[in-house]
C-alpha cells in the first residue's frame, strides 16, 4: 500500500511570475493544486493612511504608485473624484487630452499583460515585443509630461500641460503602426498552438460567479458579463466616442487574453477618433488655488485596465482628505484565485495568475 | 446615471422598518442609513427584490469618526443599471458588525482588509484575518487614534 499526503509549496513572495511580491501558498496533491492561498501586504505602504496627512494635491503623485503600469487612470480617477466633489468642470480639450493618454496607457498596459503572460508560459519572445511597442507609448508620455511612468499629468481641472507640436505626428505614426503590431502579435502568440493548449479550458470562472465574486474589468468581461464603466455610466466624455466592448464565452484564460487583445484594438479606436476630433483650447479650468472641498463624502470609479478602479473620500472641508479609500480591482480580483486553481495542474496557477493580471503595487495600496 | 429614486426606495424601506432608516446627504452624495441590526436585511432585500436587483456590492469601506465608525456599502444594479449607497454605524468599543459575505461573496477581502485596518469584528465572516498587515501586529493603523510615525529603523 503506497501512502500519499499532500505538501506545501510556497510560490512568492519572490517569484517572477506573481508580478510583484504576492505568495501564494499552494497544498499540492502531487502536481494537483488544492489549495492556492494568496498572502499579499508584502508592498503594503498605507497610502490610505498617508492621503490623511497631504494636501489633496499632494497626493496626486500616490495614485501613480498604485497601478504603476496605468498611472494616468488612477491620476483621471482620482482627480474626477476630487472633480465631482468641487462640482470642478474640465475644458473640452482637457477631456479629449484624458481620454488619449487614458486609453493609450491602456493598451501600454494590456501589452504588459500579453508580454508577462508570453514568458510566464515559457515564450519569452513575446515579452521583448510587448515591451518593444509599449516604448512607443512611453516616448509619448515622456513628450507630454515629461515621465515614463509616474505621470501625474492628469492634475484636478484639466491637465499639467498642453501636449507639445510633435506630439501629434508621433501619436499619428503609432496609430498607424499599430494594426500591424496587433497583427504580429496575433501571428505569434494567438496562432501559437502550445499557448492556445495551455489556456483554452484552464481557470474557467462562470459569469454568476464572477459577478458574485466581485470580478470587474476584462476578467468579468471574459465570462461574458458586459460590464464597462465606460458604458454602463460613462464618465468624462466617453458617450462621444463609439466603441465596442469586447466580451468572452467560458471565462476561461484563453477568453480573458482574447478579451484584452481586442481590447487594446477598441482603446487604439478611440484614441484615433478622440485625435481627429480635439479641439483646441485651454487644457486648464480656473480652479482655487487651495484646494478646499466642501464638506462631504462621494464614490467615484472608473474603468482601468484591471477593473473597476474607484476613490471614496470623505472631505471634512479642511486642505486634507479626512479619509480616503481607494477600491483596488486587482485587490477584489484575487479572491477568485483559490476556487479557480483548485483542481488545476500546478503550472497553471502561473496561466490562472497572469490571466488575471493583479498587480501587486494595487494589492497592497 | 443611476435614475433611481432614493425617496421611494426610503419610503418603502420606511414602511418596513421603521424611522430608523434615514436619508443622508443629497444629489450624488445621498445614501441611506440604517441600524445594524437590520443593514443584513435590508440589503439582502436590496439584493433580491424585483424593482432594485442590487447584484454587485462594488465596494465596502468603513470610515472611523471618533465617536462611531460607519460603513459605506456601494450596491449597483447590473441588470437594471441603478445605484446606491447604503450606510451603517456602530460604536468604537468593541465595533463590531454582521458580515455581508453570504449576500456578497466580494466583500470576503474588503471585510477582512477593515478588519485589519479599522479593528472591526465581522460577526459571521468565514476567514476574518488580517490581510494587508503582518499577522503579530496589534494595531489598527487606519484608526484615527493611531498615529503614523517614523519607525527608525535606521538614522543616518
Amino acid at each position: 500500500m503506497v501512502k500519499t499526503e499532500t505538501y506545501t509549496l510556497n510560490m512568492g513572495p519572490q517569484h517572477p511570475s506573481t508580478h510583484g511580491v504576492l505568495q501564494v501558498v499552494l497544498e499540492l496533491d502531487g502536481e494537483l493544486v488544492i489549495q492556492a492561498v494568496p498572502h499579499m501586504g508584502y508592498l503594503h505602504r498605507g497610502i490610505e493612511k498617508l492621503a490623511e496627512s497631504r494636501t489633496y494635491a499632494q497626493f496626486i503623485p500616490y495614485t501613480d504608485r498604485l497601478d504603476y503600469v496605468s498611472s494616468m487612470g488612477n491620476n483621471w480617477g482620482y482627480c474626477q473624484t476630487v472633480e465631482k466633489l468641487m462640482g470642478i468642470t474640465v475644458p473640452e480639450r482637457a477631456e479629449y487630452l484624458r481620454i488619449i493618454m487614458t486609453e493609450l496607457n491602456r493598451i501600454a498596459s494590456h501589452l504588459i499583460f500579453m508580454g508577462s503572460l508570453a514568458i510566464d508560459l515559457g515564450a519569452s519572445t513575446g515579452m521583448m515585443f510587448g515591451f518593444r511597442s509599449r516604448e512607443r507609448i512611453l516616448d509619448l508620455f515622456d513628450m507630454a509630461c515629461g515621465a515614463r511612468q509616474t505621470y501625474s499629468y492628469i492634475r484636478f481641472g484639466g491637465v499639467s500641460a498642453d501636449i507639445p507640436p510633435e506630439f501629434i505626428p508621433e501619436l499619428e505614426r503609432f496609430l498607424a503602426d499599430f494594426p500591424a503590431m496587433l497583427a504580429e502579435y496575433h501571428e505569434l502568440l494567438t496562432g501559437n498552438e502550445i499557448l492556445y493548449h495551455r489556456l483554452k479550458g484552464t481557470g474557467v470562472i462562470s459569469g454568476q460567479r464572477a459577478l458574485e465574486i466581485g470580478l470587474t474589468g476584462p476578467a468579468l468581461r471574459a465570462s461574458g458579463v458586459a460590464y464597462d464603466i465606460r458604458k454602463v455610466e460613462p464618465y468624462g466624455i466617453y458617450d462621444h466616442f463609439d466603441f465596442s466592448v469586447p466580451l468572452g464565452q467560458v471565462g476561461d484564460c484563453w477568453d480573458r487574453y482574447i478579451v484584452r487583445m481586442e481590447e487594446m484594438k477598441q482603446s487604439a479606436s478611440i484614441a484615433r477618433q478622440a485625435l481627429d476630433q480635439m479641439p483646441e483650447g485651454q487644457v486648464m479650468a480656473k480652479i482655487p488655488k487651495v484646494i478646499k472641498p466642501p464638506v462631504g463624502d462621494v464614490y467615484h470609479s472608473i474603468e482601468n485596465p484591471r477593473g473597476e478602479l474607484g476613490f471614496y473620500i470623505v472631505s471634512d472641508g479642511s486642505t486634507k482628505p479626512y479619509r480616503l479609500h481607494v477600491r483596488r480591482p486587482s485587490f477584489i480580483n484575487l479572491q477568485v484565485l483559490n476556487e479557480t486553481c483548485q483542481g488545476l495542474l500546478i503550472g497553471d496557477v502561473v496561466a490562472v495568475l497572469a490571466t488575471l493580471d493583479s498587480l501587486m503595487g494595487e494589492v497592497d495600496c | 446615471m443611476s435614475n433611481l429614486d432614493i425617496n421611494r426606495v426610503l419610503a418603502e424601506l420606511q414602511a418596513q422598518y421603521g424611522e430608523e432608516v434615514k436619508l443622508l446627504g443629497e444629489g450624488a452624495q445621498a445614501a441611506l442609513i440604517a441600524p445594524t441590526t437590520y443593514i443584513v436585511e435590508i440589503l439582502g432585500l436590496l439584493k433580491t427584490k424585483e424593482s432594485y436587483q442590487f447584484n454587485m456590492l462594488r465596494n465596502l469601506t468603513a470610515v472611523d469618526y471618533l465617536e462611531y465608525m460607519e460603513f459605506v456599502y456601494h450596491l449597483y444594479s447590473l441588470p437594471l443599471r441603478q445605484a446606491i449607497t447604503v450606510k451603517t454605524r456602530c460604536g468604537m468599543e468593541d465595533a463590531e458588525v454582521p458580515s455581508v459575505t453570504a449576500l456578497w461573496p466580494s466583500a470576503n477581502f474588503q471585510e477582512r482588509e477593515i478588519y485589519d485596518l479599522l479593528g472591526v469584528k465581522f460577526i459571521g465572516h468565514p476567514d476574518l484575518r488580517r490581510i494587508l498587515m503582518p499577522e503579530e501586529f496589534t494595531e489598527h493603523p487606519l484608526r484615527k487614534t493611531y498615529k503614523a510615525h517614523n519607525t527608525g529603523e535606521k538614522t543616518w
